[in-house]
């Protein structure tokens, strides 16, 4: 999937990978995709509720090799 | 005074005496709902803290003022950062849960449930976030251990302590909830572990069989623990009387509730078993029993030392579960269920020795509370 930007927060802990993923959504345009690799697990709801209650979208989530990648829309 | 970390010991030891306690749990909503601390005085707010990342300005209203805050997240890092935004806004008495709600799911209290004839005592280990009890019967410097937890080094600290040797360590039954500690705390004692056989068809490793007329003993003066076959959790499913007065009851009967047939994927088959021992086979014993059961799924169940028993004579009286005609009883045991247990198809596969996932993966698989009663 095609992202406009990619946030690297692989190796930080909870709550970094929210945190770094906010500010970087808040350079980006309504419409535009993030990309974030992460490898806390407790990532993916976190991301979910955080993309949920923030409006915006979560388009797509993976896990490969212990690395969580998301795709998220700015609202 | 600032923010200070306050480990999960201390924050049983507040819920137990029953002290009100302000509680800011910054996980996310589902989190929150799933499972959080309880007790009698204890006050929630949940904001979750990717709200609070720039500040607390927005619930500085909804916080007391001149009380304890204790900020609770999943594992400790979110909570310190809300925590230094309290202390910035000026509250005072800033606490944040040391090792977050993974800490508070480990966390066990041992309470002493009553001296045994010829000198032995019975007790039971808490664990106090997730609601699995667990037993340690001790005699004349031997000790048996009843379905432990996989944190064994409390078990172990225990007996140390003690000047007990850890002789025999056993399960009442194939857990859905928890990792057993049975094969470590075999390992690291080498004590003998027992497993009900019909519970046990499967596993990957050497176990005794725990059946009736197998009786246990411990220390000289002979604390006998006899296992009583009682199927309907698992078809496996064991209970302990314990020096004549105890009945450990596993997954079976729980002070408010019954266990669910459902968690190995046969509530069918196994809701007759669990009729046949709740209303026959438990009934033939005497009502004097204390049923000391292997989970709570309420604070309320605790009594005021935090330990969890009950008179068997009382709960035919009390418990709905044991007071249901034939009809009500299969659809009580079959339908409308609570979820099941977080990851508990790998938590039995675990305890079967089918997969051997690493001690963070075992932390992530038993997040959550048991849910092994029929009641959520």
């Amino acid at each position: 999937m095609n992202a406009d930007k990619l946030l690297d927060a692989k190796g930080l802990a909870c709550p970094m990978p929210i945190v770094k993923t906010k500010k970087a959504i808040n350079e980006l345009n309504t419409g535009e995709v993030l990309e974030i690799h992460a490898t806390d697990k407790g990532a993916k709801s976190d991301l979910t509720a955080w993309a949920k209650s923030g409006g915006h979208e979560l388009l797509q989530d993976t896990e490969e090799d212990g690395v969580l990648k998301f795709w998220v829309k700015k609202g | 005074m600032g923010m200070k970390l306050i480990s999960a010991k201390e924050v049983t030891e507040k819920v137990l005496s029953d002290q009100s306690l302000f509680i800011l749990d910054v996980r996310n909503e589902d989190a929150f709902s799933d499972w959080k601390i309880e007790g009698k005085h204890i006050e929630h707010l949940n904001v979750p803290y990717f709200d609070l990342i720039d500040g607390v300005d927005e619930i500085v209203d909804k916080l007391p003022k001149d009380s304890e805050i204790l900020v609770v997240c999943a594992k400790q890092g979110s909570s310190e950062m809300v925590g230094e935004h309290l202390v910035e806004a000026g509250f005072k008495d800033v606490f944040v849960l040391e090792g977050g709600m993974k800490s508070w799911s480990e966390y066990l209290n041992p309470v002493k449930i009553s001296d045994l004839k010829d000198g032995g005592s019975i007790y039971q280990f808490v664990r106090i976030g997730k609601g699995c009890l667990s037993y340690l019967i001790k005699s004349n410097g031997e000790a048996i251990v009843v379905d432990a937890t996989r944190t064994v080094d409390a078990f172990i600290d225990f007996a140390k302590d003690r000047d007990v040797t850890i002789k025999h360590v056993l399960d009442t039954h194939l857990h859905a909830d928890h990792i057993s500690g049975g094969r470590l705390l075999q390992e690291r004692t080498g004590a003998t572990y027992y497993l009900p056989p019909k519970d046990a068809e499967e596993v990957q490793f050497d176990y005794e069989p725990l059946v009736e007329g197998n009786d246990l003993s411990v220390g000289d003066t002979k604390v006998t623990v006899e296992p009583l076959y009682s199927p309907g959790h698992t078809i496996g499913s064991t209970s302990l009387i314990v020096d004549d007065k105890y009945l450990l009851t596993g997954d079976i009967l729980f002070v408010e509730s019954i266990g669910r047939p459902d968690l190995a994927g046969k509530a069918g088959d196994w809701a007759d078993d669990l009729r046949n021992t709740l209303y026959d086979k438990y009934k033939e014993l005497s009502h004097d029993l204390i049923v000391l059961p292997a989970h709570f799924g309420n604070m309320s169940e605790l009594d005021d030392q935090g330990r969890v028993h009950a008179k068997l004579g009382d709960l035919y009286e009390q418990n709905a579960g044991l007071n249901m005609e034939e009809k009500e009883f299969h659809r009580a045991v079959s339908e409308n269920l609570p979820p099941q247990p977080n990851a508990y198809q790998e938590i039995r596969q675990t305890n079967m020795g089918k997969i051997n996932p690493n001690e963070e993966d075992q932390r992530e698989m038993e997040i959550g509370p048991n849910r092994c009663a029929i009641h959520g």
